[in-house]
């Protein structure tokens, strides 16, 4: 029943991205197409989807460094100061007993992040070596990488309140450390890696030798 | 720039998959059925219920729970005999004044400008729909919806709240405020009411029959 079914782009149609519209895409590169029914900017397939999508990876990767490396936290007591980054956070919560949370804050603030820029660089990657293969499953991906990116913000709201409700001057203070400004840039960059990124390239190869060329990228 | 082959043809009521690009017919939904795409399985089509008055019945209850949400302390503590409370706009401030001003806007943006707009742009979608008067503005609204929902994270902001607060628990006694549970509230609410429009009615008019 499928192999009956061809893609829009072969009939030159190109499909609204908020109301599902179809419509016939005109001649020429440079030309600008709205809706015609509910007026948002057509694009046969996301803009310089795979040269975005790689821009934001590598910053993402730049900046994963020292949002794992620099306290995300500064925590002054009576005791003296102490310095915590993400992942002394996590021990702390596993020492202190609760390691359920100490799980959910390492897979949401250490492992999602990364996780999520590797699924990346093999979307992009295969994307762009025309792949063939694990269509469903990459797809299947991306919108893992799309559901689970906003979670990593977790770990800033937690910073959030802790330097809200901890500010006992002379007893206890807590500071929001130069991480914190890193992760949180992390997990805006990924997410706007993951948006940039066209899951229909995964699908196009499959539809290329019919056309002259693949307008992408 | 691409020519199309003549001998493919459209098939009956096409519709393309937004992931995969296969054409299709979408089918004739009853009421609570979704259709996906016979290619990869993104959800192409949902028919929800009688979706104009559930989905205005609930974002108006979850602007009433937003606004306790925003005016209520969230989340308090108490540490050798002093009590602090603080609201979400408060926590913002001090963290703003903490130093570490990317990190406040951006928990500004995402916990409380990005949902409250989400939820204003969609009232000014619903509420003229209610009243059958439709009009090209309404499509630019709902454009807004689209690219704010995903930097709305009130879901991701609560689980937050919970985990300052176990870490806390050690040192002191912590307090829910009127807002924490509104917010557990508010997060439900616009769950459902996401699930509860059926964008269609946009679009088609006049306003499709359930059947």
């Amino acid at each position: 029943m499928v192999e009956a079914f061809h893609t829009a782009r072969e009939l030159g149609l190109m499909s609204c991205h908020v109301c599902g519209q179809l419509a016939r895409a005109p001649d020429g590169a440079n030309h600008h197409l709205r809706c015609p029914r509910c007026g948002t900017p057509m694009h046969m397939r996301k803009r310089a989807s795979l040269s975005t999508t790689w821009a934001l990876i590598i910053a993402a990767i730049l900046l994963y460094v020292p949002a794992n490396l620099l306290p995300m936290m500064v925590t002054a007591s009576l005791l003296g100061s102490q310095e915590d980054t993400i992942m002394s956070g996590v021990v702390f919560l596993w020492q202190s007993g609760s390691w359920p949370l100490a799980a959910v804050v390492f897979f949401a603030s250490v492992m999602v992040p990364l996780l999520k820029i590797l699924a990346l660089i093999y979307l992009a990657a295969s994307a762009q070596r025309r792949s063939r293969h694990y269509l469903v499953q990459r797809t299947r991906l991306y919108r893992l990488v799309e559901f689970v990116g906003r979670w990593s913000m977790l770990d800033i709201y937690v910073i959030t309140i802790l330097v809200a409700l901890v500010q006992f001057q002379g007893l206890a203070t807590i500071q929001a450390g130069p991480a914190a400004v890193a992760f949180g840039a992390v997990v805006v960059v990924t997410m706007f890696a993951a948006m940039s990124f066209d899951p229909r390239l995964i699908w196009d190869p499959l539809t290329d030798s019919a056309l002259r060329r693949p307008d992408h990228d | 720039m691409l020519a199309p082959e003549a001998h493919l043809t459209l098939p009956a009521n096409p519709i393309a998959c937004h992931e995969c690009d296969l054409l299709q017919t979408e089918p004739r939904l009853a009421p609570g059925e979704t259709a996906r795409c016979l290619r990869c399985g993104a959800m192409l089509a949902r028919n929800p219920p009688d979706s104009l008055d559930r989905s205005l019945a609930l974002t108006l209850t979850a602007a009433v729970l937003y606004i306790i949400a925003n005016i209520y302390p969230l989340v308090g503590l108490v540490m050798q005999g002093r009590q602090v409370e603080v609201t979400l706009i408060e926590a913002v401030q001090i963290l703003w004044k903490g130093g570490v001003e990317p990190v406040a806007a951006l928990v500004f943006i995402t916990a409380l400008l990005f949902p409250i707009l989400e939820l204003l742009m969609f009232l000014l979608v619903l509420v003229p729909l209610r009243l059958g008067r439709v009009s090209p503005r309404l499509a630019t609204f709902f454009r807004v919806v689209r690219s704010v929902q995903p930097w709305g994270m009130v879901e991701v902001f609560l689980l937050g709240m919970l985990v300052s607060l176990v870490k806390l628990s050690h040192l002191a006694t912590v307090l829910l405020g009127p807002a924490f549970w509104a917010t557990a509230c508010l997060i439900v609410v616009l769950t459902l009411a996401a699930r509860a429009f059926d964008t269609r009615l946009l679009w088609q008019s006049p306003i499709m029959d359930g059947s």
